[in-house]
């Protein structure tokens, strides 16, 4: 089994570099590689790199998160923004725009809302001390509905121009200016990615039953509260910096899933590289493709994942 | 003969709903225990109860004179096992991965199941007889084969003490058959001591050496199957007649319906 792991690994790993070099010679300017390396091409490259280091943390990031909740809730078709951060992140922004406060502050706001929603959803699934899977997945949806009409009504009341600024938040962006941001964003995301492996056995477990899991000695109730505040971390960390960026948590494990099984202790480090060359994939395609306009990254990762989505979940219904 | 497990004075059940009222029971090393009762009397919470699922509200649970409830879960888990009705999942785990989820007790955290395991789990598949389903997904087995497997994952866990909640339920009766004698064999040969939960009486009766008779949250009558399976001890509990004679294959009681309206 550590056999499969390290030569899945090693493919992987080859392939993340390839995406890795092809996103630093490619790019919405065409420059010669060998000019790239020169002086006055410098802001660029280090555009580049700061991009493909964002490309990496939001993929691994996500799909990691992704995988720790499709575990706990035992529904492969669980996703990170289930738990409200989306549009807790969406509304904190929006009411920082119309606060006027500086755009320097914009990603703390984001974050400090996705953390906001999260523990309300968190709370409010709880019952006798314990968290129930359906309430959350209920008390996330709910959140969510109501977030986002607060939203729309605050835009239709202040809408202004500072407001368009916004959409590309919605769908995501990979375009981060500050070296700073992405490497204070890089600690929660690596950190929280390395605990859940940690728990990767106990996922397992968890994955076939929350009784089934302390039958096998598997402290289920505080794993699941660890792990679910650790992927909510993750998420409205990423969010305060890339926006919302669908599917990425959903369909990268699912397609990996099918490749290496649903064992965790395979399924995560294999999902975390996919999902980073995914994104870069991704990346790639939304600034080059109709250059130099560029695409927001969430539209690509979503009409590359709804399909994919779709013919997953229709081979799931004809399996059982 | 040892005390395994000594339930003391036992009480305790869901909010607001105490379903076991005061039961005391012990499980001897070596017994193959039959827990009966009709619907509602407390069988699984009782199970519950004493694989720490749920929390007591009184009264203790002791294996070999520990407070269960002061061992390390790990550590319970590496001496009881326990095997559900049945196992659902999304994920398509092989029989095999399900399997050595069995050793999770016995392994640390990231720590890879090591050759040694691998050998527990395929030894555990063979005495159930799946070893040849080892690579085939669980949600592609049928329910006798699904049943098997989750009896290979408990004694992939070596335990001394295997609880069962009516693991033929589901099952035929030829797979019925098929499972009681198997673990009929393990109580024998691997002195595997067994307590189940069982809702077919005769099958309780021809397999089982003692039986715990459950009414209402409280043991009714504990004992030999025979001072157990007598037609009063189930008219007044199950609320339903019936005639009790001896299975002439077994030399057991033989419990047969009569049916309220001809």
């Amino acid at each position: 089994m550590i056999r499969d792991l390290k030569r899945s690994l090693f493919v992987l790993f080859l392939l993340l570099c390839a995406a890795m070099i092809l996103a630093t010679i490619k790019g919405t300017v065409n420059i010669p590689v060998a000019d790239l390396f020169l002086k006055e091409n410098q802001p660029i490259l280090n555009m580049r790199l700061l991009r493909i280091l964002a490309a990496i943390l939001t993929g691994g990031g996500l799909a990691v998160a992704g995988i720790a909740l499709q575990a706990i809730l035992r529904n492969p078709l669980a996703e990170p923004y289930l738990l409200g951060t989306s549009s807790g992140a969406g509304l904190a922004a929006v009411i920082a725009v119309i606060l006027g406060i500086s755009r320097l502050y914009m990603p703390l706001a984001a974050f400090l809302g996705a953390v906001a929603s999260i523990l309300i959803v968190y709370n409010l699934s709880r019952e006798n001390e314990k968290i129930c899977d359906k309430s959350l997945i209920l008390s996330g949806v709910i959140i969510s509905v109501a977030f986002s009409s607060i939203i729309v009504f605050l835009v239709s009341l202040f809408g202004n121009e500072a407001m368009h600024e916004m959409n590309w938040w919605l769908w995501g962006s990979l375009q981060v200016y500050d070296y700073k941001l992405v490497l204070l964003v890089a600690i929660p995301v690596l950190l929280g990615i390395f605990v859940i492996y940690l728990f990767a056995q106990d996922l397992n477990a968890i994955s076939m039953g929350e009784e089934e899991a302390i039958h096998l000695g598997i402290d289920t109730q505080n794993i699941k509260k660890l792990l679910i505040l650790i992927s909510a971390l993750i998420t409205a960390s990423l969010i305060s910096i890339c926006g919302i960026i669908g599917f990425v948590g959903l369909i990268v494990p699912h397609m990996m899933r099918s490749i290496v099984g649903p064992n965790h202790k395979i399924l995560i480090p294999t999902t975390c590289l996919a999902a980073a060359i995914f994104m870069l994939g991704c990346d790639l395609i939304s600034r080059t493709f109709f250059g130099p306009l560029e695409i927001p990254i969430g539209v690509i990762t979503a009409i590359i994942g709804a399909p994919v989505f779709i013919i997953l979940l229709k081979r799931k219904k004809k399996a059982t | 003969m040892s005390i395994l497990l000594k339930i003391e004075n036992l009480a305790g059940g869901y909010y607001k709903e105490e379903v076991i009222k005061d039961v005391s029971l012990d499980v001897v090393s070596g017994d193959f225990m039959g827990i009966i009762g009709p619907n509602g009397s407390g069988k699984t919470t009782l199970l519950r109860l004493t694989t720490r699922i749920l929390k007591p509200s009184s009264g203790k649970v002791y294996f070999r004179n520990q407070d269960i409830l002061a061992m390390e879960l790990k550590e319970f888990c590496r001496k009881v096992a326990f095997v559900s009705q049945d196992i659902a999942t999304d994920f398509s785990f092989t029989v095999m991965e399900i399997t050595l989820m069995g050793r999770i007790p016995h392994l640390k955290r990231l720590q890879f199941e090591t050759k040694k395991d691998i050998e527990i789990a395929e030894e555990a598949l063979r005495l159930t007889d799946t070893l040849r389903l080892k690579n085939r997904h669980i949600n592609e087995l049928s329910a006798g084969e699904r049943q098997r497997v989750t009896i290979a994952q408990a004694l992939a866990q070596e335990p001394e003490l295997l609880l069962l909640d009516e693991p033929t339920s589901h099952l035929d009766i030829g797979h019925q058959i098929q499972v009681m004698d198997l673990l009929k064999r393990l109580n024998h040969d691997k002195n595997l001591t067994i307590a189940m939960i069982l809702h077919d009486l005769n099958l309780a009766g021809a397999y089982c050496n003692r039986i715990a008779l459950l009414d209402k949250g409280r043991i009714f009558k504990e004992g030999h199957v025979e001072e157990v399976l007598t037609y009063q001890n189930i008219e007044a509990v199950y609320k339903t007649v019936v005639l009790v004679n001896t299975n002439r294959a077994t030399g057991k009681p033989n419990v047969m319906l009569v049916p309220g309206e001809k």
